[in-house]
């Protein structure tokens, strides 16, 4: 299709110099927050679209985990060992594994026990949006972009000086431009559809619950 | 001129059908005031509608130049570029990479390009399933419907319709009219199909030249699936949706579903800029992009014309439109409907083809109010109306002058003379008001659905000059 690559930007050059320019660039003001608000903000815009936000101090989220995995009816829940959190979940239960389930290795060897047997998968975020209430993850190999996906129920994992004021701010202070992962998502709420009657409904593709730790320091 | 009688015909029946009158009127009422009130901040709104302006402009203008840095940076990062003149080359290119792997299923997120290509159609002519995975996407695919809204595509369905389509094709599941239940049958349906899938298909919201990344908004999360777990991911976009830089996107992303829907911010903003990557243990292994012109290359070398590729798709335009709040999306008989759709359409097809959809309006400007980059539609409808009857065209629109019939030159023509020529005005005003009695009561088509407006008794200088006023 050499040919139409071509021929496309053919026509396009020869329009070309007719087009004004436009070195304007109206600025746009930036919300800023202090810590405190950040956090507020961002919980607010959270459970305005129905997840749940929990704030608890880096020493006491696993205690929390285990109570929403019991609360919840959660029979498997999924994690990667090999992150900054894997150690202390994986031990979290004691001896026995309980809940507990691993996966190991492509997609293509445990995409049906993703599909059928997890309850719920827990993941690490990258950072997160106080303006809009939104998660920032970069999935990776130890934490694949299918676990904030496939499961019913995604419980995240959230340092609280890791929430921004905007996406924007975000962007730009980590020059994103200069090398972005394979896939970089911005999650706000649970998967849901207003595609019925403009009627909300939660959970039509994606995870039906989305439950936030924000870890504050102890 | 088949289309045109066609979109007449259409609209007439649309009119006359109270669901439909019902369904969108409530619908167009809901968004327009989430859209409201969701820019509390008018300045912040003004100042963001020129920032999303000056982003797209500029994309615009270094277009050539950036599709080829996009080609290249999709190169390095391992996304492998494909371009298409037409549809049918569009078309060719995915049926081709579908063979390639020898695979039989489709699973689509919502494309409205892919929706202009008639890619389902096209495939199943070759044998392969094609499974839309939106649910209102999925909810016309099993009532053999096209969209009727860019954004909410099932808007014209009640819930009660939906319920009935439902128990049709799926007599297993009990009967429910109830939304959540809908939707839980439709993620069970669908859930086995993503797993099954071996190639994935979605659009594209922005491509960003700079880091060769592409970039969904969605809500649902099959946007997500259709590009995370099918072995491949195939994304068709038109030329026009790149932008330069990507911090042209928080601005257009603040914009995009606050117009739209008027969320801050959709559940999903996807960007994806390589295949899986060694090490890495899920995502496709191969990620195509397919770069559709289809008439895009040409509406741009029209200056004026050319703002029409500036649109980023939020649909606000007819969600404020009073033309198609009360016909539907349906009757305008286009892949995109309202305002955007009846200056892109024609432009694309030729006046000769949809010439009517230009004069689908009252130029009424709540368009271009609330058009998040800008776009002049009155102005672009207006010019359309001029290329439907022009005789002198620069061949640039297709079907111009196309519209152009019988006396409607001449009536014009003695219309401007007239008005050229005061004292020939002036006399003939005169003896119109002295011989109104003679006007027919009814004129044609004007008065189907209007009073017919009388000629005065007096002339307008008649009155001014009765009242003290001297023009001379």
């Amino acid at each position: 299709m050499n040919d139409a690559r071509s021929n496309i930007l053919k026509r396009l050059k020869e329009a070309g110099p007719g087009l004004p320019e436009t070195a304007e660039q109206t600025p746009v003001p930036l919300a800023r927050w202090s810590p405190a608000q950040r956090i507020e903000r961002f919980s607010q815009r959270m459970e305005s679209v129905r997840a749940e936000v929990h704030i608890v101090p880096d020493n006491g989220w696993i205690d929390l985990l285990k109570e929403l995995v019991s609360e919840k009816g959660i029979g498997t829940l999924l994690y990667s060992p090999p992150t900054e959190y894997g150690s202390a979940i994986g031990a979290a239960w004691g001896t026995s594994d309980g809940p507990l389930r691993t996966l190991t290795g492509e997609i293509e060897e445990w995409q049906e026990q993703l599909f059928s047997d997890i309850d719920a998968a827990l993941t690490s975020t990258h950072a997160a949006i106080a303006e809009t209430g939104t998660l920032v993850l970069w999935p990776d190999s130890a934490e694949p972009r299918t676990f904030s996906l496939v499961p019913p129920i995604h419980i995240a994992l959230l340092k609280a000086e890791r929430i921004f004021d905007t996406f924007a701010d975000l962007v730009a202070r980590e020059q994103w431009q200069n090398g972005l992962p394979t896939n970089a998502l911005l999650i706000s709420g649970p998967s849901k559809s207003a595609d019925i009657e403009q009627t909300l409904a939660y959970g039509v593709h994606g995870p039906v619950e989305l439950i936030v730790l924000v870890l504050t320091e102890a | 001129m088949q289309q045109s009688v066609e979109f007449r015909g259409r609209s007439r029946e649309a009119l006359g059908n109270e669901q439909i009158r019902s369904n969108f009127r409530q619908a167009m009422d809901g968004l327009m005031s989430k859209r409201k009130a969701s820019f509390p901040d008018q300045d912040e709104l003004r100042r963001l509608r020129l920032r999303a302006a000056e982003i797209r402009a500029n994309a615009l203008l270094k277009l050539p130049e950036l599709l080829e840095r996009l080609e290249q940076r999709c190169h390095e990062n391992g996304i492998q570029v494909h371009w298409a003149e037409s549809t049918a080359e569009a078309n060719a290119i995915v049926l081709g990479i579908m063979q390639r792997h020898d695979a039989r299923l489709l699973i689509k997120g919502k494309s409205m390009v892919s929706e202009e290509m008639e890619l389902n159609h096209y495939l199943e002519a070759h044998g392969i399933e094609c499974l839309e995975s939106d649910l209102g996407e999925y909810i016309l695919q099993l009532a053999g419907e096209p969209p009727s809204h860019i954004v909410a595509p099932a808007i014209h369905k009640s819930r009660q319709q939906i319920a009935q389509l439902f128990r049709q094709k799926f007599p297993d599941i009990p009967y429910s009219e109830d939304v959540d239940t809908l939707t839980r049958s439709a993620r069970t349906i669908l859930r086995r199909k993503f797993n099954q899938a071996p190639v994935g298909l979605s659009g594209v919201n922005f491509a960003v030249a700079e880091t060769g990344t592409i970039c969904l908004v969605e809500n649902e999360g099959n946007g997500r699936m259709c590009t995370t777990v099918p072995p491949v991911h195939i994304a068709v976009t038109g030329i026009e949706k790149v932008v330069e830089h990507l911090a042209d996107i928080p601005p257009l992303l603040s914009l995009l579903p606050r117009s739209a829907t008027g969320q801050h911010i959709t559940t999903y903003f996807n960007m994806i800029s390589s295949p899986r990557k060694p090490g890495e243990r899920d995502g496709p292994q191969e990620v195509h992009l397919v770069l559709l012109d289809n008439g895009r290359s040409r509406i741009y070398q029209d200056q004026e014309l050319i703002q029409t590729l500036r649109c980023i798709r939020c649909g606000a335009c007819m969600n404020h439109c009073p033309v198609y709040a009360r016909i539907g999306g349906h009757a305008y008989g286009t892949t995109i409907p309202g305002p955007i759709g009846s200056i892109l359409e024609p432009q694309k097809a030729g006046l000769d083809r949809l010439g009517d959809l230009p004069t689908a309006s009252t130029l009424c400007g709540a368009c271009a109010e609330v058009c998040p980059v800008k776009i002049p539609i009155p102005d672009l409808l207006n010019r359309l109306r001029f290329e439907r009857v022009r005789s002198d065209g620069d061949n640039l629109t297709p079907g111009q002058g196309s519209q152009r019939h019988g006396w409607e030159p001449t009536v014009w023509r003695a219309w401007s003379w007239l008005h050229a020529h005061p004292l020939v005005y002036r006399l003939g005003t005169r003896i119109a008001s002295r011989l109104r009695w003679l006007q027919p009561r009814r004129l044609g088509n004007w008065s189907r659905v209007r009073s017919t407006p009388r000629v005065a008794s007096r002339t307008l200088h008649e009155l001014a000059a009765k009242n003290g006023f001297n023009d001379e």
